[in-house]
């Protein structure tokens, strides 16, 4: 199968991008070099095209009923034009997938998924709406996505697309090129910025201004390194099917009294707890860990990596692990079998990095 | 990032890596297309003064954020010198492949195996395939 592209592919190939396959899409991985896209976001203003994200649009009066069926949030806490994270979860109360949902209106709410998993939360989304008076309908093909991160980041694009951005964790209805889009005050780097869904036709001009107003186009390496840094979790790695949203940290947003899939499940193991947790680590010396290395205290495996890299923010290996439960503590010492050689690793608390 | 680059003086391995063959000892590196496959280098986890290391193996490695890259020796020796100024600068391997980012300096125990090396010219076409 040939990979799916963006409607930004031309504009990577012209700024040299290294492009590489990521859930059966051709992205971005870097154009000039991951620690200056890395450092344009902490510093300055960077841009991603996560157009390969997917959305889906859930409307009619059932539509409350069924999200808080659906979702692990309490979706009925989201004012119109308000923003929520939260698990979409298996009947075992393993995570599907993470995602935001946004209030667009009274009874109509637009859903970003990971692309990894969308066309499987579509089937899981209709499957569970028998019943609901709402219509669950796949409009990933409407949205071009781009993500505008950093401290200028709201400046500039307030200035250069003459919008007004609504407030982190707001989405509003603006008009971007001549065209109706939404802008969402949420991102996935730990800095302020934006995240615009807009006309996937117009989106090439508009990439073209905000690189003209000085916005560093930024790969996935990037994005990959600056979520870490900020212990946000990756669906795939940090979160699974297999695991819970209690395990992975995420309790905060499961609301088990709304009665989600996987509610039952998920008060279990937050009422008995888990063997495992998910928790941030960082390498004291040498060395980056990688997904998949085993965590040992002594000569006992004791966890397995789910997420590694070197950290450009504090020039050091950093993870996140899947670790036995009373060795979760900030300040533990581990080590990380890095290929064979033991790197001394310390339990951190999140985020690893904060400004 | 320097622009690509295979100087003529030096020998070539097909795993992307150089020797600069002088008398019986050797420096050898990664090449400008394997620092520029990998990206920027954030790690070089050099062997000890005093390993032997054997022609067409694993000597070392090199880590990008996004991976990690065994350096394969082109020829066979005992290691008498690491590059210990990549361990605070691992950059130079990307800016300077083949001069300050050097990985290690070798007593070649077999010189014969040189004859097995590709040139400029040779590495250039292979890349080219």
């Amino acid at each position: 199968m040939s990979p799916l592209s963006t409607p930004l592919r031309e504009k990577h190939v012209e700024l040299g991008a290294k492009l590489v396959d990521f859930a059966g899409w051709e992205m971005p991985v870097t154009y000039e070099g991951i620690l200056e896209e890395h450092s344009a976001v902490r510093t300055h203003a960077g841009m991603f095209d996560v157009s390969h994200m997917g959305e889906v649009e859930v409307e009619g009066p059932g539509a409350l009923a069924f999200l808080q069926r659906a979702l692990s949030n309490d979706v009925a806490a989201i004012s119109v034009g308000g923003a929520q994270y939260s698990c979409l979860c298996n009947e075992e109360g393993g995570v599907l997938d993470d995602l935001f949902a946004y209030r667009l209106g009274g009874d109509r709410y637009l859903l970003v998924t990971n692309s990894a998993n969308h066309e499987s939360d579509l089937a899981w989304l209709g499957r569970w709406s028998r019943g609901f008076d709402v219509a669950v309908r796949d409009v990933a093909d409407r949205y071009a996505m781009l993500a505008v991160q950093g401290p200028h980041a709201r400046q500039i694009t307030t200035s250069t697309l003459g919008i007004q951005l609504p407030a982190r964790m707001r989405v509003a209805p603006v008009q971007i090129g001549r065209r109706p889009a939404l802008a969402c005050g949420t991102g996935y780097t730990g800095e302020d910025g934006a995240e615009l869904l807009i006309d996937p036709e117009i989106a090439p001009a508009i990439w073209a201004e905000l690189l003209d107003a000085g916005v560093v186009p930024c790969g996935l390496g990037a994005r990959d390194t600056l979520r870490l840094e900020v212990c946000f979790h990756l669906h795939g790695n940090d979160l699974t099917p297999e695991r819970s949203p209690i395990e992975a940290g995420l309790g905060w947003c499961c609301k088990e009294e709304t009665g989600f899939v996987g509610a039952e499940a998920v008060a279990r193991a937050r009422a008995e707890g888990t063997a495992e947790k998910l928790v941030p680590f960082q390498i004291e010396g040498a060395g980056i860990p990688r997904q998949g290395n085993p965590v040992l205290l002594g000569e006992e495996e004791v966890g397995e990596v789910t997420s590694g890299t070197f950290s450009p923010s504090l020039e050091l290996g950093i993870g996140m692990a899947y670790l036995r439960v009373d060795l979760a503590e900030p300040g533990t010492e581990v080590e990380i079998d890095v290929r064979g050689k033991r790197r001394a690793a310390r339990v951190g608390s999140k985020p690893l990095y904060e400004r | 990032m320097a622009d690509a680059s295979y100087p003529d003086e030096l020998r070539y391995h097909p795993e992307h890596d150089w020797a600069r063959i002088e008398g019986d000892e050797a420096t050898f590196g990664i090449t400008w297309y394997a620092q520029d496959s990998l990206g920027e280098v954030v790690f070089y986890d050099p062997p000890e003064v005093g390993a032997t290391i054997a022609k067409d193996t694993a000597y070392a490695e090199v880590e990008s954020v996004k991976a990690v890259s065994d350096v394969i020796a082109p020829l066979s020796g005992e290691i008498v010198a690491v590059n210990e100024g990549l361990a605070d600068a691992p950059e130079r391997v990307n800016d300077d492949p083949y001069g300050e980012g050097w990985l290690v300096r070798v007593k070649l125990t077999d010189p014969a195996e040189v004859d097995e090396l590709l040139s400029a010219a040779d590495y250039r076409n292979l890349l080219d395939t």
